[in-house]
């Protein structure tokens, strides 16, 4: 499977990767690349394997339903670039 | 109109049905939230119900919540559903600023729970069964405020990680009426089962409708077949809140559908909006071309593994539920009618069971509460919760009357007095003389001083017995209602010659 | 006694309970060596102050006899891990000037025993690279050279920074990160020890997230008891991590002299790859001669599907990458692109900022990879394919103790070699990825130098949460290797 512009294009806009136009072409390249050399694992026989979804066989722990953490507000929004009485700042979102 | 109406469409090439499935999100009743440690609690100042975690600061990790899951199965078991053994959650990934790690922690493929379902009660008294496909655990979002600045968004995160069940039905219900009676229902089950508050104003439980319509009898078909194709396409709207509001989401939604099917055009599967103000529904066609979540399973989660030992402990903790605690009042000798007012609310039924408890007769209770108190609570505008009366108080009134303390009519009046200042029914009672006279010798003074006074009526009532009925009544006047009616009326009979009962 | 910069972490322990040297005479060294190699750009942060804080604290705790098992030493800890109120970067740009108000628990861990933060160290963004030319912050220079030669060479990465800081004598031990090799390659390179341990023995938070399902923590140190020693304070079952591992973590020096002797080593024949420089093969079978020579057993062994464990590898890990660095998105942290207009420009343009082109690429590839109609024949079966490399390693160990092979394909390159092809780069894990998809312990110990003077490592590869057998084996490679060779000091010049 190979990718094309287009598609390239709806992965960085999916991504949220602004892709410049005279991007879209050599990026194309660099994926093609990447996903000529992996297109080998359809050679694999994976019928009636299945897939990894855990890397340790190990339950799954549980917290306590206590209230641990909170009431710093001032924390949460120390890092950001904008915030205003604790609330995060965005550009407005348009419903 | 009747059941039959509401789920028909006149259009012009003939009628429709309307076919309605519901995905619930329900917030789960737990102290911290599905995968961290903050705090639940609504209306906090913004953010400061916000761990590292729910923030998705860099390295951050989750970890379930017990408690969480353990709701999940009990609203399973409340919907009579399967509960899986193994579930495992999913990332969804989509970016919007009130969902900090750029994903949602859900389940897409391994649900908790799987198929239920859920008795509905319409309002013609019948009933019908709405099949439960599946409930889900999720992380609920945080809130953007749009309203605070003309070109910025404000994000509070402290509803962001709070746990959620998103409760999904089969195309089951036929109208809006059903559609609302299914989430009234869905509603009481959570409250009683203590897993959700139901609180849709505060975002608790929301409700999300898909609509089709399709020509008669192709519901029947999609009942018969299970297949999906004797249906219409469905449209999902978002965003509707109230149960007012669906009904007329799902009225206009049908309608507009007829429309297009009838103009010779097909209905787009999409999204749509309901907006309250204008009562109709929009397309969110514009915001969903591009989404494409990439689900795939939580790296930073295990599956999640319950052993039927817990879930059978679970199910011996689940409390009665509103049918059941329906069938139980009706065996006591309820009427229908009055089983269903008292279990449709927890907090009525529990109100009722409160004055069982203080020893009334179940029957006497229902009777009182739904004849008596129920009617004074409306015209109030209260709710048992709200209401003055607590159920030890209606408890001692009744006892009054049952041991002949004090007439049902007295009883009415206690009733207003108690509402009115509070206090020990008895001592009211007592302090303003309500007692019932149930002395022979007072009342046959009282009813011979009435005989004495009027001769004309004694001749008449002679001939015409059910004159009798106007002496008691100048007797219960002369003892402003003290005496005890069943007492004056034989007395009365006696005097006058009539035959008992007669 | 050597120069204390030259320390094993053993000995410098040994000395500073010994009240030989004091913790802040051994801090003030390494602060003056780092300070004095700026010129391999090792460190992102140099955090002196700190340090010097928690050597004077550690000198009073000797004083008071209250010395815990690192009291005093100093470490350098990959810019990875959050370290509460120290800016950490990952090497990225895009985490502008993220100053955690956490601590991971691995370096939490180390703390509590007394270790002593030197600084952060470089490496490449979000811990994507071999090189470590990816950073933000510019490569880091490998202190070694080739003979002869005064060519800048590449650390390996994506741990490089703590390569390079352990390899120049500027720590006595550091923290890295091996997703898919970045501590056991960079080790190798540099001429130090690293070590994968089994997925689940460490922690993951507050470490930045690359690959969710391959990340682990390690040590890289001078030598195998060392890393024996770091790991053992780094690894502890964590409540705030659902996957990590509630196993005791054992005492593994004090087993770690217990040599081969009886041990079934295992030679896995896929590993024997085309057109892999002959230095490479002969340094292995050398090291299956010197285990042999101490009693090993060696037996060939099979792992069919080694050679798709790299392909695998880069679905699996951009696939997770793409949803893990979904957060960095001006928001709430890091870098938020000027003069933006809505909500979606501001996004695009920041993270089309705040990531380097091979974050980027990665990023595109994992989207790609989820995408509808395209996560089975990608996703699902690469993960597939990760159940059947597991099972490769569970036949083979019914048949062997530990696995031997060389840790990487070759030495240390040349800056800017490799970096305009992604998949040639890539290849420089391919012996050290199939460990990370199987969740097993690794360790790259050095073992020779090739023919112009440059190191090169063997790996041993272990059963899950046997990390003291694969430390014993690699003391033994080590003990056998004595390998003592050291890069000249270029830097200082
Ligand atoms: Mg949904
Ligand atoms: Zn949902």
């Amino acid at each position: 499977m190979s990718v094309d512009k287009a598609t390239v294009r709806r992965i960085a806009k999916l991504a949220r990767i602004a892709l410049p136009e005279e991007r879209v072409e050599p990026m194309m390249g660099e994926l093609n690349g990447i996903l000529g050399w992996i297109e080998q694992l359809q050679e694999v026989n994976v019928e009636g394997v299945e897939p990894m979804t855990s890397v340790v066989a190990q339950e799954l722990r549980m917290r306590d339903d206590v209230v641990t953490t909170g009431g710093d507000a001032a924390a949460i929004v120390a890092n950001a670039p904008r915030s205003e009485d604790n609330f995060f700042v965005v550009p407005k979102v348009l419903e | 109109m009747s059941e039959r109406g509401a789920r028909l469409i006149k259009g012009a090439t003939g009628e429709w049905e309307i076919v309605i499935g519901m995905e619930v999100h329900a917030q789960v009743l737990s102290n911290a939230k599905l995968f961290s440690g903050a705090a639940t609690t609504f209306g906090a100042e913004p953010n400061s119900q916000v761990s590292f975690v729910d923030a998705a600061m860099p390295g951050m990790l989750p970890v379930i919540n017990r408690k969480c899951v353990e709701q999940a199965i009990r609203t399973g078991l409340g919907l009579k559903a399967t509960i899986n053994h193994r579930s495992v959650f999913d990332r969804k990934n989509y970016f919007y600023p009130d969902l900090p790690a750029g994903y949602q922690i859900s389940q897409y493929k391994q649900p908790i729970v799987g198929a239920g379902e859920v008795t509905i009660d319409l309002p013609n008294g019948e009933s019908r069964r709405v099949g439960i496909e599946r409930l889900h655990l999720e992380q609920d979002a945080g809130k953007s405020l749009h309203d605070q600045h003309p070109d910025y968004s404000y994000v509070d995160l402290n509803r962001a990680g709070v746990a959620l069940m998103e409760i999904v039905t089969k195309p089951h219900m036929r109208g809006s009426e059903e559609a609302a009676a299914f989430l009234r229902k869905l509603r009481a089950i959570v409250r009683y089962l203590g897993t959700c508050d139901g609180n849709m104003d505060e975002g608790s439980m929301r409700a999300d409708v898909n609509v089709s319509v399709c020509r008669i009898g192709g519901y029947d078909k999609f009942r018969e077949t299970g297949e999906l194709k004797h249906l219409g396409i469905r449209c999902e709207i978002k965003n509707v809140n109230s149960m007012r509001f669906i009904a007329q989401a799902v009225e206009y939604e049908a309608r507009r559908q007829v429309d297009i099917l009838e103009s010779g055009g097909t209905i787009a599967q999409e999204t749509r909006l309901f907006d309250a103000r204008a009562g109709e529904t929009r397309s969110m066609r514009s915001k969903e071309e591009a989404h494409d979540y990439r689900y795939f399973p939580d790296p930073d989660l295990l599956p999640l593994e319950i052993d039927q030992a817990w879930i059978d402990e679970i199910a011996r903790s689940l409390p009665e539920l509103p049918d059941e605690k329906k069938a139980r009042l009706m065996a006591a000798g309820l009427s229908a009618y009055d089983a269903a007012v008292l279990v449709a609310e927890k907090e009525t039924a529990d109100y009722f069971e409160a004055m069982v408890a203080e020893g009334v007769e179940a029957k006497a209770a229902a009777n009182w509460l739904n004849n008596e108190y129920f009617g004074r609570l409306n015209k109030a505008g209260l709710t048992v919760t709200t209401g003055p009366v607590t159920p030890a108080q209606h408890a001692a009134i009744l006892e009054m009357v049952a041991s002949n303390i004090i007439s049902g009519k007295i009883a009415k009046d206690v009733l207003d007095i108690v509402w009115q200042e509070g206090g020990d029914p008895r001592a009211h009672v007592e302090a303003r003389g309500l007692r019932q006279v149930t002395d022979t010798s007072a009342i046959e003074a009282a009813v011979d001083a009435v005989i004495a006074a009027n001769p004309d009526k004694v001749e008449e009532a002679k001939k015409k017995p059910k004159l009798a009925a106007w002496f008691v009544g100048q007797v219960m006047k002369e003892t402003r209602g003290k005496a005890n009616p069943q007492a004056v009326n034989a007395i009365v009979n006696d005097r006058l010659g009539i035959a008992d009962g007669g | 006694m050597s120069e204390p910069t030259e320390f094993t972490l053993a000995e410098a322990r040994d000395a500073v309970r010994a009240k030989k040297i004091s913790s802040a005479d051994l801090t003030k060294a390494f602060l003056s060596a780092v300070e004095s190699a700026r010129a391999l750009n090792a460190f992102v942060t140099e955090t002196p102050e700190r340090a010097l804080d928690m050597a004077k604290e550690s000198d009073a705790r000797i004083a008071r006899d209250e010395a815990r098992p690192l009291e005093g030493l100093p470490l350098a800890i990959k810019d990875l891990f959050c370290t509460k109120g120290v800016r950490t970067t990952a090497g990225s740009h895009i985490l502008g000037n993220f100053v955690p108000p956490y601590e991971s628990t691995v370096t939490q861990n180390l703390w509590d025993a007394g270790a002593v933060m030197l600084g952060k160290t470089n490496m490449d963004e979000f811990a994507m690279g071999s090189s470590n030319e990816t950073s933000h912050f510019k490569p880091v220079i490998n202190p070694w050279r080739a003979r002869n030669s005064n060519q800048n060479l590449v650390p390996g990465g994506s741990s490089g920074g703590s390569a390079a800081a352990v390899s120049g004598s500027l720590c006595l031990a550091a923290t890295g990160t091996d997703t898919g090799g970045s501590i056991r390659q960079p080790a190798a390179v540099a001429g130090i020890v690293g070590m994968k341990p089994t997925y689940g023995r460490c922690s993951r938070w507050g470490i930045v997230a690359f690959a969710s399902s391959l990340d682990q923590a390690g040590p890289m140190t001078r030598t195998v008891r060392d890393a024996a020693i770091l790991l053992r304070h780094m690894a502890s079952v964590d409540e705030k991590d659902s996957t990590s591992v509630d196993l005791p973590v054992p005492d593994y020096e004090a087993t770690l002299g217990s040599g081969v002797k009886g041990l079934r080593i295992g030679i896995p024949t896929e590993y024997r790859i085309d057109g892999a420089p002959p230095e490479i093969d002969a340094l292995w079978a050398k090291g299956a001669e010197w285990l042999k020579a101490q009693g090993a057993e060696i037996i060939e062994v099979s792992l069919p599907h080694t050679k798709y464990a790299l392909p695998a590898y880069y679905i699996v890990a951009p696939a997770e990458a793409s949803s893990n660095l979904a957060r960095y998105d001006g928001v709430r942290y890091g870098h938020r692109a000027a003069g933006t207009q809505d909500l979606t420009e501001l996004y695009e343009k920041s993270r089309a900022e705040g990531f380097g082109p091979e974050v980027r690429r990665r990023i595109l590839i994992g989207t790609y990879v989820l995408s509808a109609g395209y996560y089975d024949a990608y996703y699902l079966r690469a993960q597939k394919i990760r159940t059947l490399i597991k099972r490769d390693f569970e036949q083979a160990f019914e048949a062997c103790d530990v696995l031997l092979t060389p840790a990487t394909p070759g030495p240390a390159f040349a800056l800017g070699e490799k970096s305009n092809n992604p998949i040639s780069m890539y290849l420089n894990d391919v012996f050290t990825v199939t460990v990370n998809l199987a969740g097993l312990p690794a360790i790259s110990v050095p073992a020779g130098l090739t023919a112009n003077g440059l190191p090169l490592g063997l790996q041993i590869i272990g059963k899950a949460f046997d990390e003291a057998t694969v430390l014993r084996a690699g003391r033994s490679i080590e003990v056998a290797a004595n390998f003592s060779a050291k890069p000249q000091k270029w830097w200082t010049a």
